[in-house]
């Protein structure tokens, strides 16, 4: 029977490959998982534009264990797949050493930078948008003081941080700054109570508006916002429309645009390795305008941000970024 | 497990009963597929050829099990003596602390063939002190070991927690882990140890310390089986008050059965840590403590059915994850529910079909043996 069962089986997987013979992409998500409204929801969002517009389709997976990782990249490149897209720099390790099995595939790597002739590092300036989100939270503020809500405390948050901290400052020079961190860890992602029970601490400080760099602990930062009638920033993807009227913006990092264009390069043609930053004149990172939010952002508020926009794309304003050095020193 | 002496042979017990409860499960499952618009036959048929059609499927199938066979040998030796050991997750955590300890302070020192078997027994030696902790309660406080060792998770789970984000982690560095183990520290890919003896076989995290979960198998049967000791625990565990009668102390039988528990346990380290990860991290025990309770469950707390047991759930772990690739409706949160109900079936449930097994058995046997009078 089990002879009859493999054969069964084996017939079934031969009819599979040849179905997936031709290089669609792959998107390998992080453990939070496609839908957190927030990181890896972008990465998905990106996918389902490339494959609204090309037609062809994408192999994804959602990693559950650590050891799933490695699987994951190995199965995709077996598979045939390319790009090979990692999200997440957790994703780090496992990437590389596939990378370095399959020299022949394209693969692409998001938040961090792995140095191999077929890999595409893609990072993105988050201490500029920050930058811009801070002057919005500073010229929004009546009390002068603004907070932070970090996820898990890395190097990459603190880059939130710091350049949060830099725009606020660069709007309202007295104002004052107040940050936390949910957490050490990667459950720290994904922890809204504790988000909440952050902002409300910030609140009783005379902290008035918040922005969040948190992923999924953000709701809770976001409805604390909301229930106390003061200000919330989003993150990652544009979350205004979750509590209209208390969501000043978002600080949008476009990892839907830099998925698609990898993607959409490897299809081309037009793939190439290296590093590549996404940065405020790249349209990588940015700040959320849209109808949910336009009663809140003044025409001074928005002039003021544009003017700031630009003068740090021409390099006349520098935003430290928190990790060439690993301190917030400007 | 129940002590009532069973009228069915050992072929139905062993090898009937859980096959009938995997294929209950399998049913279930196949309904849910059904369900969400997935084709069951060829839901379960991908499961098949994703754990068992490749060398890779085989690969990744006992680099599972390899896991599963330490954690249910551990609650098997508990349960002998008595004693439900839920700490096997926390246990597996410690033990590979104790592995990655040693090999961080020591992999620029020693060679591998001294290195490796001194990470091998500290993995051991940690896993088994963790599980000390709740045995000495047990036996000397009367602390309750299910409640203790269950406890003992959440304290194993903070504490790699703080010594990975304060201690171990590299300063800058944005994921939770340590450094990478230099090769003096790494246990070999069993590709590359077929690649000595020139087989070759696709490179996978099956690693040699399947060889080593199966020397600890044969050295649980001889302990449990052929040993004084073993003896006792087993005395204990089937009559506790016969046992001090015979002069066995049972606070001593707790203390050993479960340093050997912990030491089994911990010796999953082996496995993820000098094996596959080649470095400290985060939550790589990955539910194989629990994973354990329901292979010795369905392995009848004997090393071979365990073996048998983690085979196939093994196989669930890695042939899910096959499905998860193949078919884009199937989330991994339906792999754990299909994960869930085989647990269930099998482990929770072990018992629901014996009854009208035995009657239908005991029947069959009735009217055979009246058909072979009236005939004869």
């Amino acid at each position: 029977m089990n002879k009859l069962l493999l054969r069964a089986a084996t017939a079934m997987a031969v009819m599979f490959a040849a179905g997936a013979a031709m290089a669609e992409p792959a998107v390998v998500y992080d453990a939070g998982g496609k839908f957190d409204k927030s990181f890896n929801e972008a990465a998905f969002n990106g996918m389902e534009k490339y494959k609204a517009e090309t037609g062809d389709a994408y192999l994804e997976f959602e990693v559950q264990t650590d050891a799933q990782r490695e699987q994951a990249f190995r199965r995709m490149a077996e598979k045939g797949a390319d790009p090979i897209i990692g999200i997440g720099f957790s994703q780090a390790d496992a990437l590389t050493k596939v990378a370095k099995e399959f020299p022949d595939k394209h693969f692409a790597i998001i938040d961090m930078v792995v140095d191999l002739p077929n890999v595409q590092s893609i990072v993105f300036s988050e201490h500029e948008g920050s930058f811009l989100v801070g002057m919005l939270a500073s010229m929004a503020s009546k009390s002068g003081k603004v907070g932070f809500v970090g996820g898990m405390d890395i190097p990459l948050i603190r880059r939130f941080e710091c350049g949060y901290e830099q725009g606020a400052k660069y709007a309202n020079k007295d104002a004052a700054v107040t940050a936390n961190m949910t957490g050490t860890t990667p459950a720290a992602w994904n922890d809204p109570t504790k988000g909440t029970e952050l902002a409300k601490g910030q609140f009783d400080q005379g902290v008035d508006v918040i922005f969040a760099a948190a992923g999924g602990t953000g709701t809770g930062v976001y409805q604390a916002a909301k229930d106390s009638g003061k200000f919330a920033i989003g993150v990652d993807s544009n979350q205004n429309y979750l509590h209209p009227g208390t969501m000043l913006t978002s600080m949008v990092k476009r990892v839907d645009v830099a998925v698609y264009n990898s993607a959409k390069a490897a299809k081309d043609g037009s793939w190439k390795a290296g590093v590549t930053v996404m940065d405020l004149a790249h349209e990588g990172v940015g700040w959320a305008l849209d109808d949910n939010n336009k009663s809140l952002i003044t025409d001074d508020m928005k002039a003021k941000v544009d003017a700031a926009k630009a003068d740090i794309i021409s390099g006349k304003i520098k935003v430290h970024d928190y990790m060439a050095d690993n301190a917030c020193t400007y | 497990m129940s002590a009532r002496p069973s009228q069915l042979p050992r072929w139905i017990e062993i090898g009937l009963l859980p096959i009938i409860n995997v294929l209950m499960a399998l049913v279930v499952a196949g309904l849910i597929l059904w369900t969400i618009g997935a084709n069951p036959f060829e839901a379960i048929a991908i499961l098949v050829e994703g754990a068992f059609g490749s060398g890779y499927g085989w690969g990744y199938t006992l680099y599972y099990a390899t896991s599963f066979i330490f954690t249910g040998l551990a609650v098997s030796v508990a349960f002998h003596a008595g004693l439900f050991n839920i700490g096997g997750e926390g246990q597996a955590y410690i033990g590979g602390l104790g592995a990655g300890v040693v090999a961080l302070a020591f992999d620029n020192l020693l060679p591998a063939p001294v290195l490796v078997p001194l990470a091998i027994l500290a993995a051991a030696a940690f896993g088994a002190a963790w599980a000390i902790v709740p045995a000495y309660l047990q036996a000397y406080r009367g602390s309750h070991i299910v409640i203790t060792t269950i406890m003992f998770n959440f304290l194993a789970a903070a504490l790699m927690v703080y010594l990975l984000v304060d201690v171990f982690r590299d300063p800058g560095q944005m994921s939770t882990q340590s450094r990478t183990f230099t090769e003096n520290a790494t246990l070999p890919e069993m590709a590359t140890a077929f690649g000595w003896v020139g087989i070759k076989i696709s490179s996978t995290p099956l690693n040699l310390s399947l060889v080593w979960a199966l020397i600890c198998c044969v050295l649980v049967e001889i302990f449990i089986w052929r040993s004084r000791l073993g003896y006792e625990i087993r005395a204990t565990g089937l009559a506790p008050r016969a046992a001090i009668y015979a002069g066995i102390k049972p606070a001593r039988v707790v203390i050993i059965a479960m340093a050997i528990s912990g030491a089994l346990a911990g010796s999953v380290g082996v496995n993820e840590i000098l094996g596959v990860q080649h470095r400290l991290l985060l939550e790589f025990v990955a539910g194989a403590g629990f994973t354990g309770i329901a292979v010795a469950l369905m392995g009848r707390n004997h090393p071979f059915g365990i073996v048998l047991a983690s085979l196939l759930f093994g196989a669930l772990y890695q042939g899910g994850a096959e499905l998860a690739f193949e078919i884009p409706t199937i989330t991994r949160e339906m792999i754990i529910t299909i994960q869930g109900l085989i647990i269930l079936f099998s482990g929770a449930l072990a018992y629901m079909n014996r009854p009208w097994v035995e009657r239908l058995y005991l029947r069959l046997v009735a009217a055979k043996a009246q058909g072979a009078s009236s005939h004869g």
